[in-house]
């Protein structure tokens, strides 16, 4: 699904805005009625507290989940938008140019850190080979691809700190250089937009400080990325601009600022009931008020 | 240093020791198993009332191996084992290191193979040479060949095919229908048959792409019937269960190996012989071997190569990299038939006649259990694995002398079967990734190491 951005109701800044989106899985309303977009060149973070969604979101997102309602509309930088929830997921990352890692590391553990790498490189590595074929004769053209695609291996290894790791089989990594290696290897397919799911859990502080920097450079590169993240030490420190679910809705939106003192959000982490969330909520006005005068 | 020293008789008699008590204690483990089954018999007698009989000696046989076995595995069996371990450990460093004839060991293999048929021809004569170059040369190449193939789909995608055999099938009847109704030779039809195979691979591919596992090796065990019986009953083409016989040979450049004076023997002044015919075969076969090994590395060093490899690690992040795997299934399945193909055409020229009982489902059995024993996705451990298992199996044949212990009516086929489960039991409790179980990378950046068995997957379907 492409279409040149025209009459469309985003602006350009928005490279991806999702509408009314929902997803029921049998009785369970998973994803109700959400909306909210990310903007171009920012780091947005999708946080919740447990069961709230944020996955599914992603599934939806990337494909792998196909909503029961509502749009999801990504804008490439060329102008042209496509429609996710009616792409195959595989198509998504080729030709939409979202890119994701995953909760659950999922690494080609058998498979070297650079091979890893170089699969993520497939469609341009496939198109340069003519399908194979002209590969399999001594293509010049896939031999110069070939090795341009090592380089861009070898740039991201760099930028993830495995450079020494190359020729180590994935699955033999550190917990924390397999994290660094999925985004890596998600980023080596070109993304505009990547997606990543958690990508500070079970990280020491250190790790977590050097993803923090890894992060920020891919957006200064001009990537943007949505994160589902935990850790809210990451989320305040990095994203641009936050989206907090709860039980399939969104309950705020904003900057880091504005979530981190939205008595709803912080209800939502806290656990406390309706009547006391509304009392917040005037306390927290009366405070303002009071603040003001 | 002085502990151990001052250790080691003491952990030798404790050894004895220990070993004397498991041996007593599996003793009474096998004698209170086997007491009722072993130790008594009953049966009736002419008025229905039951008898027993005691078996004592019986009983004391069974709980005496089972007790002397427990006391040799544990004195001389688990140090041998412990030992070895050990000595692997250290040997470790020096693996890296590996000898001229290490590294030189395929083209060794190699100029063997290319020498063969001289050799045997010089040693026993033509008449001599053929059961060497045909039973053990042909027979295994063509289970290397086969072997190979079907490691495209198993070894390197990962996909469990239960019903290889069919591609075989159909290469083997494309050649042997179409030269038989429409005359076409070898040479044109040897391709086909492989694009007919490899057609048919994409038809069994499509139905089961969405299944994984164990689901898809029932489909595609069924698919290697479904194909088996249409042989079997579609009579009019296929001529059923009696097969097609007489199937033209194969020509060498369409001389052809007969008694005509065109044929090759006469052309070269030489004495009739069918050795030459079976000579060319073994040639003809090393050739295709040598393509598919040929093909198989480029492959793998393509992006279909590695991405197959990668749906064999994980499906799900090939999906999420963008690599269609539809796409990169039918390959798989399509190339590795093409080689099955290529293998049955063969199959009918060398044999002259084909028939359904040669497609049955061991056939794929066996080709499977050598991609497994090799260790899947190594080439190298295939074509050991061939020849283990396919020259085991004629050996068997050549066992005559065993009917001197056994008495005349031994025959050791019978026993192929049993041995050849044996053989596979051993070797997949010494080496559980086969014979060669480490993974080469496709690509390195600086330094080529070999990715132990341990971090691959055999994948899911």
């Amino acid at each position: 699904m492409i279409m040149k951005v025209s009459d469309s109701m985003t602006s350009p800044e928005d490279i991806l805005s999702v509408e009314h989106l929902s997803m029921r899985f049998g009785g369970l309303m998973a994803i109700n009625d959400l909306s909210f977009t990310a903007r171009r060149g920012e780091i947005t973070a999708l946080i919740g507290p447990n069961g709230a969604g944020k996955t599914t979101v992603f599934n939806c997102i990337t494909g792998f989940y196909k909503p029961t309602m509502g749009m999801i509309r990504m804008t490439r930088q060329n102008g042209e938008e496509h429609l996710l929830e009616r792409l195959p997921d595989f198509i998504i990352t080729r030709d939409a140019k979202v890119a994701r890692t995953f909760q659950n590391i999922r690494l080609f553990s058998g498979l070297t850190v650079l091979e890893n790498l170089l699969v993520a490189q497939h469609n341009k590595l496939m198109r340069a080979s003519g399908y194979t074929l002209l590969g399999l004769l001594g293509s010049p053209i896939y031999k110069r691809e070939a090795k341009k695609a090592i380089e861009k291996a070898a740039h991201w290894l760099e930028r993830a700190d495995l450079l020494d790791r190359a020729d180590d089989p994935a699955g033999d990594l550190s917990y924390g250089a397999q994290r660094r290696l999925e985004i890596a290897r998600a980023m080596c397919t070109d993304p505009e937009l990547l997606c990543l799911d958690e990508p500070a859990a079970g990280l020491n502080p250190k790790e977590s400080l050097a993803l923090n920097t890894l992060l920020r450079s891919i957006r200064d590169e001009g990537t943007s990325l949505l994160l589902i993240e935990h850790d809210m030490s990451v989320v305040m420190e990095i994203s641009d601009h936050v989206v907090v679910l709860e039980y399939g809705q969104k309950i705020s939106d904003g900057t880091p600022e504005h979530v981190k003192n939205d008595p709803k959000v912080i209800a939502a982490y806290l656990g406390v009931d309706d009547d006391e969330v509304d009392e917040a909520i005037s306390e927290v006005e009366s405070l303002d008020g009071g603040q003001g005068a | 240093m002085a502990n151990t020293v001052l250790d080691t008789p003491a952990t030798e008699g404790s050894l004895v020791g220990k070993a004397i008590k498991e041996a007593l204690f599996t003793g009474v483990m096998t004698l209170g198993l086997f007491l009722l089954y072993i130790g008594f018999r009953t049966d009736q007698d002419i008025s229905n009332t039951p008898i027993v009989y005691g078996r004592p000696g019986l009983l004391a046989i069974f709980v005496a191996i089972a007790a002397v076995g427990r006391f040799l595995m544990v004195v001389f069996v688990q140090p041998l084992l412990k030992a070895r371990k050990e000595a692997k450990a250290a040997a470790v460093v020096q693996d890296r290191e590996a000898t001229f004839f290490k590294k030189h060991i395929l083209k060794f293999a190699l100029v063997a193979l290319i020498f063969y048929p001289p050799v045997i021809v010089s040693l026993y004569g033509f008449q001599g040479s053929l059961k060497f170059v045909d039973n053990f040369g042909i027979q295994i190449l063509i289970y290397v060949m086969l072997a190979w193939g079907l490691n495209i789909v198993v070894g390197l995608a990962g996909l469990l095919d239960l019903g290889y055999v069919a591609f075989y099938a159909v290469g083997a009847y494309s050649y042997a229908l179409l030269s038989s109704y429409y005359g076409l030779s070898f040479w044109v039809l040897l391709p086909i048959s492989g694009i007919l195979a490899a057609f048919w691979g994409m038809i069994l591919g499509f139905p089961v792409l969405r299944l994984r596992g164990d689901y898809l090796a029932i489909v595609t065990l069924a698919f290697g019937e479904i194909i088996r019986l249409v042989l079997i009953n579609w009579t009019d083409v296929t001529k059923g269960t009696f097969g097609v016989s007489s199937i033209p040979k194969a020509t060498l450049f369409g001389i052809p190996f007969d008694a005509s004076p065109n044929g090759f023997a006469k052309m070269f002044g030489l004495p009739m012989s069918s050795a030459y015919y079976k000579i060319f075969l073994f040639y003809l076969i090393l050739v295709l071997c040598l393509i598919t090994a040929y093909v198989t590395i480029r492959l793998r060093r393509m992006p279909v190569g590695r991405a197959w490899e990668a749906l064999r690690e994980d499906e799900i992040a090939c999906r999420s990299l963008g690599i269609n795997t539809v796409t990169t299934k039918l390959t798989a399945f399509s190339i590795g038939a093409m080689f099955g193909g290529f293998a049955g055409s063969f199959f009918a020229a060398r044999q002259g006649f084909v028939s359904p009982e040669s497609f049955v489902f061991m056939e794929s059995a066996v080709i499977l259990a050598i991609v497994v024993l090799g260790g899947m996705g190594s080439l190298t451990g295939i074509a050991v694995a061939a020849i283990v298992m396919t020259g085991g199996t004629e050996l068997l044949r050549e066992m005559e002398f065993l009917k001197h212990f056994f008495g005349p009516d031994f025959t050791p086929e019978l026993y192929r079967m049993l041995l050849f489960g044996l053989a596979m039991v051993v070797v997949m409790i010494l080496k559980p990734r086969g014979f060669v179980g480490s993974r080469e990378p496709s690509a390195f950046l600086r330094e080529k190491k070999a990715v132990s068995g341990s971090f691959t997957k055999e994948g899911h379907g």
